[in-house]
């Protein structure tokens, strides 16, 4: 079986740490307390590692397994983190031969990451996705709600710089 | 704590105010005018926030602040003219509003009193004069039970929801009438579930009183986990009017015995779930939740619970089992819910359109409700009119009008002349029905009968340009995505009904798939463990039955004849109608356009990925796809 | 008391009694897969559906408790439409299964084959489309996971939970990629496993398997430097040794 582990490695604040804590002391005695849990602990943390999992599942005196069966479940939990500027790329068919994966491959090299991963500091990460229907525009890349079209490589760059807060 | 006479106090003190913004005669307030703004998703995504930020602003300017009330309200229904916002006591429909309009608006029509015809919805603008919002064709046949105060108060304010009869019909039932008097009522008016299925609330209620004797707690819960795509009435209600589901809860417990509720809302309704806080805290802190209700001795309380992106929570074990705290997969009933529900205690579920007609029964009769309607199916439906229809939005009609008047009357037709061709309700669940019953009159009984159903009252509308193969293809991978996987036919059989659906669209699929296909259908509709699994072939069901034709069209022709199945398209350049401008040869990202300047231009037809830019780009109407 | 005719015969069955119970009782034989005695009544496989008068869909036998509001009702077990729908279920668990049967551990005990036998299952690919495709876990010391066997009974998640108490194996994701794993894809040996074996012995196909070490033993009896101890575990009474005495 291919271990399921986030991408990035797991690090957390103090205050982090106490937060959550503080959620399943207040939220553990009551009853369907997981959910609300695991819903508050990734607004903490933007996402449920196998360390937060795991400290939710001693402190509730449940297994690891029932809580990622429930987290799995449900489509608004991630086990990765997302980053506060999501990027994707189209590589769908008309947008890759006009070299949309060029596109790709440079914004992996400039921002050091691989595809569904973050950048260390969490301000972007990159996916590729399915056709968005701006073939028109190909190739085309999305971050967050701003579409750009008929990039080149060479924009890249100066794309990403207006992301600079 | 707060009594009845102190209620009663609220209402009176607010109540003229509250009928400026009727438009009635009777009102008057120390404001001149309220300016009322949609804070609906749907404005709110349009801009509306800016709106009322620019109105204080300039009304400041103006020096008017005292004078005229901002008041940000819930959903109008009309949401494709976003943002809305309405002026009291004339009633001043302005739509499409624009913050750089706002100074105009303010200066113009606030201060000097002119309104500024130009900005208005176009429809209110007669030769005669300005006609009120009332008569617009949108409103004219709508009539309003669930949605009365969506639009008209302010949600986060319970004193505006008591001065129009707020929490009256909780203390109506508290201190005049017995639980079984209570059931009694919602049975007489012949209320049924708004979530669906249509099963008789009354008798839901009666079920959970009566069935378990001697359980030590029951539980209230409201099914507001709206998931159909296309559907949005449970969330303009909870953004609307919150206050109406707290206090239809309260009476639900007290009916059936019941100290505790849980309101099961979507995480991705951030404005409706901050509404229901707000609208919580509040009632507890007038009393009207918790120990002691009007001083009646009855206690009840509620908690929110979240969903967290699963359709199937929208099915009632399993919305049970989430809130419990588990994978959201439904179990088998029998037990059913009203005798082992959540944490295996009597349990009701009802949707929040249901909840939204209870007050308005125990108020004003059973025999009212029941006077609007048909004979099995009572009461008013809301609708959420979406696709190839003028005014998408959202509507309220009595049952039975009929699809026509919703569709031509109310939703304006369909845009750029197009025919009509089949109508979705229900969801991924319903089925489309075809212009042959444009003219039955919609309730609960026909819409099954011609093998769709009311579902949660999403309605889209389809024209001469959707693929009908298609559009049940596209409610299959909804239904794919949101198996929740325990049961066989659900979990691999709509897998393999989706595979058969693609193998249809891209030109590969035999008269036996077909004959195959709906014995799958049959299959799985008999067979699945819940309502999800049992309804998810009615897409498939419903389009074979009536576009029987397309199905054949692209099986034996191996021809899409909408035009949206790509595997089935070839584009083509008409030769007498190219110029030879180039324009879409630049445009085609594979290179698959050849010719010279001037000259007719070609496709090569095998290096086409069929995106379409071509015949977006020209001009000349000389790109054809067939 | 609930009075009930099955297949059109009466029958008296005490209230809370499932169908499944109420034909077992009285010698008529349903097919099951998913249920498993006291620990998994979960309704999911649907082998077992049953036609009752009144109900708009098929039941599922294992998990319909018998009520006074079924008072008289007709149930058919073996009508063509429950024939029909059974052979289609057991199709459509082929179409995502593994069929490599005869190198299969559990050929010939698999009750997934003897089903499809029983049922006259005569074309086992009838359903063409994607399969879920798994690595076989094989980090255990005693045991093999190959979820592409697996058919989503859960009755080794019952065993595991309900037996042993230890809940490492559990269904994850959802929908058709429902799958029977540890958390985060974990290897067996990476878990909280107690190597019981009480999955193996609740898994209905070939999913779930002994390692078969049968081959060192005979390595190991061949040797003639080496005195072979057989202990039997787990709750060890006795032991057998082979002694040198029967040279």
């Amino acid at each position: 079986m291919a271990f399921k582990k986030s991408v990035v490695a797991f690090s957390q604040t103090p205050e982090q740490e106490q937060k959550l804590m503080e959620v399943i002391n207040k939220e553990k005695g009551h009853k369907g307390a997981l959910m609300p849990i695991l819903q508050q602990a990734q607004e903490i943390y933007g996402y449920l590692p196998i360390e937060v999992q795991t400290i939710i599942a001693e402190e509730m005196g449940i297994s690891l397994e029932k809580v990622y069966g429930v987290v799995t479940f449900y489509a608004q939990f991630s086990l990765n983190p997302k980053g506060k500027y999501k990027i994707s790329v189209c590589l769908g068919t008309a947008c890759y031969v006009k070299g949309s994966g060029d596109v790709y491959n440079k914004l992996q090299e400039v921002l050091n990451i691989k595809g569904g991963e973050l950048t260390p500091d969490g301000k972007f990460s990159l996916e590729a996705c399915r056709c968005i229907g701006a073939c028109g525009l190909a190739p085309v890349m999305t971050i967050n709600d701003d579409v750009y079209g008929r990039l080149t490589v060479d924009e890249v760059g100066d794309i990403l710089a207006k992301y600079n807060d | 704590m707060m009594t009845v006479a102190e209620l009663d106090a609220i209402k009176a003190k607010l109540h003229s105010q509250m009928m400026l913004r009727k438009g009635s005669e009777a009102g008057e307030d120390t404001y001149r005018k309220h300016v009322l703004v949609c804070g609906g998703t749907g404005c709110t995504s349009s801009g509306s926030m800016g709106i009322i930020n620019k109105l204080n602003e300039e009304l400041k300017k103006n020096g008017i602040e005292n004078e005229v009330k901002v008041i940000k309200t819930g959903c109008f229904g009309l949401c494709a003219l976003g943002p809305i916002m309405i002026v009291y006591p004339e009633g001043s429909f302005y739509s499409m509003v624009k913050e750089e309009n706002i100074p105009e608006i303010v200066s113009e029509h606030l201060v000097k009193g002119n309104v500024v015809e130009r900005l208005l919805y176009s429809e209110t603008v007669t030769d005669s004069g300005i006609k009120s919002l009332n008569e617009t064709n949108f409103y004219k046949k709508q009539h309003r039970v669930a949605l009365r105060n969506c639009g008209v108060i302010s949600p986060e304010n319970i004193e505006e929801y008591i001065a129009l009869d707020g929490y009256q019909a909780l203390a109506k039932v508290l201190t005049q009438m017995t639980p079984e008097d209570v059931i009694q009522t919602i049975l007489d008016s012949g209320l049924r579930g708004r979530g669906g299925g249509g099963f008789p609330t009354g008798k839901k209620w009666q079920l959970a009183r009566n069935l378990v004797k001697d359980a030590d707690q029951k539980y209230v819960c409201c099914n507001a986990d709206e998931g159909d795509p296309g559907a949005f009435m449970d969330r303009s209600v909870l953004e609307g009017d919150p206050h109406v589901v707290i206090e239809a809860m309260a009476i639900a417990g007290y009916a059936i015995g019941a100290t505790q509720g849980y309101i099961y809302v979507r995480a991705e309704y951030p404005i409706a779930v901050e509404r229901l806080r707000i609208a919580i805290g509040q009632a507890r802190e007038y009393g009207l939740l918790g120990d002691n209700i009007l001083g009646t001795g009855f206690k009840f309380d509620l908690d929110l619970r979240l969903g967290a992106g699963a359709f199937v929570c929208g099915e009632e074990t399993a919305l049970m089992t989430s809130i419990e705290g588990n994978r959201g997969e439904p179990r088998p009933r029998p037990p059913f819910p009203a005798e082992s529900g959540l944490f295996q205690k009597p349990t009701i579920l009802n949707n929040v359109e249901t909840y939204a007609n209870v007050p308005q029964i125990i108020l004003n009769g059973a025999d009212w409700f029941a006077s609007m309607g048909t004979e099995k199916s009572k009461g008013t439906k809301v609708f959420a009119l979406g696709g190839k229809i003028h005014n998408t939005g959202l509507v309220e009609i009595p049952m039975g009008t009929t699809l026509r008047e919703v569709i031509y009357e109310i939703g304006g037709g369909i845009p750029n002349g197009k025919e009509f061709k089949a109508a979705q309700t229900g969801g991924p669940s319903g089925g489309c029905i075809p212009a042959e019953h444009l003219d039955i009159p919609i309730d609960y009984d026909n819409l099954i009968s011609i093998g769709s159903m009311m579902g949660s009252g999403g309605l889209i509308v389809m024209d001469e340009n959707n693929c009908m193969v298609d559009i049940a293809k596209f409610f299959l991978e909804f239904t794919v995505d949101e198996s929740c996987g325990k049961c066989t036919p659900c979990r691999i059989g709509t897998k393999r009904l989706y595979e058969m659906l693609e193998k249809i669209t891209s030109g590969n699929a035999t008269l036996e798939d077909l004959d195959k296909m709906e014995k799958l259908c049959y299959y799985i509709k008999n067979n699945s463990l819940c309502g999800l699994g049992q309804t998810a072939p009615n897409p498939v069901l419903s389009t074979l039955r009536y576009f029987k034709d397309e199905y054949l069209a692209h099986v034996v022709d191996k021809k899409c004849p909408a035009g949206v199945c790509q595997d089935l398209l070839t584009y083509k350049i008409v030769a007498d109608k190219c110029k030879g401008c180039t324009a879409c040869a630049r445009k085609c990202p594979v290179g698959a356009i050849s010719g010279t300047v001037k000259e007719p231009h070609s496709i090569d037809t095998t290096k086409c990925i069929k995106c379409g830019a071509c015949m977006a780009t020209c001009k000349f109407g000389a790109i054809v796809k067939e | 008391m609930v009075n009930i005719k099955i297949n059109g015969i009466e029958y008296s069955v005490e209230e809370g009694t499932t169908i499944l119970e109420a034909c077992r009782q009285n010698g008529i034989r349903i097919p099951t897969l998913c249920w498993l005695k006291d620990i998994n009544a979960i309704g999911a496989c649907r082998i077992c559906v049953v036609e009752m008068s009144g109900a708009r869909s098929l039941t599922a036998a294992c998990v319909y408790p018998l009520s006074k509001f079924d008072e008289g009702k007709n149930i058919l077990t073996h009508s063509p439409a429950v024939l029909e729908s059974r052979k289609m279920t057991l199709q459509l668990l082929l179409s995502n299964h593994n069929m490599d049967c005869l190198a299969c551990a559990r050929s010939g005990n698999c009750e997934l084959q003897a089903l499809c036998k029983e049922l006259g299952v005569d074309d086992s690919s009838y359903f063409e489309g994607a399969k879920n495709e798994f690595d076989i876990d094989t980090s255990s010391k005693h045991m093999y996971r190959d979820d592409n066997k697996c058919i989503n009974c859960r009755r080794c998640v019952a065993a595991c939970e309900k037996y042993q108490g230890i809940g490492v194996i559990g269904a994850n994701e959802r929908g058709f990629k429902t799958e029977i794993s540890c958390a985060f894809g974990m290897d067996l040996a990476n878990t909280a496993c107690v190597s019981c074996g009480q999955c193996i012995t609740a898994c209905p196909t070939g999913a779930l398997s002994e390692k078969d070490d049968t081959d060192k033993v005979w390595e190991a009896l061949a040797d003639p430097e080496k005195v072979v101890v057989v202990q039997t575990a787990p709750a060890v009474r006795a032991s057998l040794g082979r002694l040198s005495v029967i040279r």
